[in-house]
């Protein structure tokens, strides 16, 4: 697919997102909290990134700041040329957060409609499109059921649907997956990879999984913490096939170590063997490991 | 994954399958086995015992009372029904409406929660004679007022804490949306609430029955409840005065059950299937 570019960010109307020398701090009661330091980053239309490092990295809060959920301190975000908050009352991308945060006094319909009828689209158009929404993710017979009668994959399809309602060419997505088991999760990768492919929409994927990341990205972001940096930029060299096999394919391997190298910032075998040698690794590869367990 | 795990409330779990019928049989049985065994006992006491029927009048004769006084317990019911009932409206109105005000206002909260801890612990028999002697002697108002502000506390403090449950990734996806504040509260914030307010509304009920029963005493026109409770009792007239009581608990039952009712019928609306 797209292979990505290590250089400067080009600011064209083109690009999904384009983050240029973000900061963001937290006044807390012990002093100030750097979350994100000196943060660029250019998502292409049509462009699978994901967003990688430990925990208190600053990549929810990334997001949070591309959806203008919370404002950087310094520096700016433009969706699609416009600014952050110009884009969301434009409706120009659709989020999904790793609670599915379905309403739960309405039916699973009601749910994915819920966008459009803010919106004022009429009744008619809506039931059309919840329906075709309904059918993408598999749950077309759930429709009339209530989200605390589905299971965590289902409420989360469900909140996946909801996030493509009004077909936004750029998805943001916060460990959409994170509380799933990890067979439900490989199977939503799947959907989420045919998903994109049909909807054609970039997409900025937080994860703590590397291979997670890894399976769905064109790029990698990986992170560093404390104050929250951009690592590294990992493309993967995938070819853009994204089927079963390639979870076993030895490629994918090389690039999910590429991956682990980056975060444990370039000490190979950091987090393979031994755990880590160097307490900077530990720290690293700890959220990373616990992800994987959950 | 298909087939969802569907659990909704119902019998506790681990609970056999064959008992179902048997316990809500029971249900209904033993309340009514109780009563009986105790009014059994009471009639026991006067009439075999010998209990005096001046210090404690026997069910029977209550009951006699009860048929004989019937259109009088009746239009009694009505009067102190409908104070207790418009109180409860009003109170309940000025308890949500005060408790968004104070949820979407720190100022408006900082300056109602001494307010409504003051009126929380408000004595009805101090508030009662003033209010009756402020609105005349021949005005039911007085007693409206006091049923209001007995409903006023729980609803305003249940409604708050409701208004206060609204979860984050709610907002957050409520902000993303680009929703106006009516969308919010429609959508969001009231249907998250609606199970605290009803609750609140319940709890309010009983307190708008028994206090706008309980300001009869202190003045103010005759003929509800309260009023002809303490004139049966003045007159010695015990066994009427009885027959007044167990109207006012079957008022208290009714107005109990009926939020109840809306309460569940509200949840339920809300919560699905």
């Amino acid at each position: 697919m797209n292979q990505a570019q290590h250089g400067a960010p080009s600011q064209t109307t083109a690009d999904a997102v384009t983050v240029t020398g973000v900061d963001k701090t937290f006044d807390t009661r012990s002093g100030q909290v750097h979350a994100l330091q000196g943060i660029n980053l250019t998502v292409k239309a049509g462009e699978f990134v994901s967003l990688i490092g430990p925990s208190g990295c600053g990549k929810s809060t990334l997001m949070r700041i591309i959806a203008d959920l919370d404002q950087p301190t310094a520096g700016s975000v433009a969706v699609f040329g416009k600014s952050a908050g110009q884009a969301r009352l434009d409706q120009d991308y659709g989020i999904a957060f790793q609670q599915a945060g379905l309403l739960p006094w309405r039916t699973v319909a009601a749910n994915v409609g819920l966008p459009l009828e803010l919106h004022g689209v009429g009744s008619a158009a809506r039931a059309a499109r919840v329906a075709e929404l309904l059918s993408m993710v598999g749950l077309t017979e759930f429709a009339d059921r209530y989200p605390d009668q589905l299971s965590g994959g289902m409420q989360q399809r469900v909140a996946i649907a909801r996030s493509l309602a009004e077909s936004p060419s750029l998805l943001l997505m916060d460990e959409p997956f994170g509380a799933l088991d990890e067979m439900t999760r490989e199977r939503m990768q799947t959907e989420l990879v045919r998903i994109c492919a049909e909807t054609q929409a970039a997409v900025v994927f937080v994860t703590h999984s590397i291979p997670e990341a890894v399976y769905l990205s064109d790029r990698v972001v990986v992170m560093s913490a404390r104050p929250g940096r951009i690592q590294e930029i990992v493309p993967m060299r995938l070819d853009g096939e994204r089927t079963e096999s390639l979870r076993e394919d030895t490629r994918y391997f090389e690039m999910i170590t590429a991956v682990r190298e980056a975060l444990h910032g370039g000490n190979p075998g950091g987090g393979i063997a031994t755990g880590g040698l160097a307490t900077g690794s530990v720290a690293a590869s700890a959220p990373v490991r616990g992800a994987e367990t959950r | 994954m298909s087939t969802a795990a569907v659990s909704r409330r119902g019998t506790a779990p681990g609970r056999k399958a064959m008992s179902a019928r048997t316990e809500s049989w029971l249900r209904i049985i033993a309340p009514v086995a109780v009563g009986a065994i105790v009014l059994g006992g009471w009639q026991f006491l006067v009439t075999v015992v010998g209990v005096s029927e001046y210090l404690l009048p026997s069910p029977a004769s209550i009951a006699t009372q009860f048929v004989e006084y019937l259109p009088s317990i009746l239009s009694a019911m009505y009067i102190t029904g409908m104070n207790a009932l418009i109180g409860l409206l009003v109170g309940s109105i000025l308890g949500i409406g005060l408790a968004a005000l104070a949820a979407n206002s720190r100022l408006v909260d900082g300056m109602s929660a001494p307010i409504v801890a003051s009126i929380a612990v408000i004595p009805i028999v101090a508030l009662a004679p003033v209010l009756n002697s402020m609105f005349g002697a021949d005005s039911q108002f007085s007693r409206q007022a006091i049923a209001a502000l007995a409903t006023f506390v729980p609803v305003f403090i249940n409604t708050l804490r409701g208004f206060r449950q609204t979860r984050a990734v709610h907002r957050d996806l409520m902000r993303v949306y680009a929703a106006s504040p009516g969308q919010v509260l429609r959508t969001v914030t009231l249907p998250t609430a609606k199970p605290f307010i009803f609750t609140g509304i319940r709890i309010a009920s009983s307190l708008a029955v028994i206090s706008a029963l309980v300001a009869e005493y202190f003045g103010g026109p005759r003929g509800g409840l309260g009023g002809l409770i303490s004139t049966s009792a003045a007159s010695s007239a015990y066994a009427r005065a009885w027959a007044y009581v167990v109207a006012s608990i079957v008022l208290g039952l009714l107005f109990y059950v009926a939020t109840l009712a809306l309460e569940r019928l509200a949840n339920r609306r809300g919560g699905g299937s």
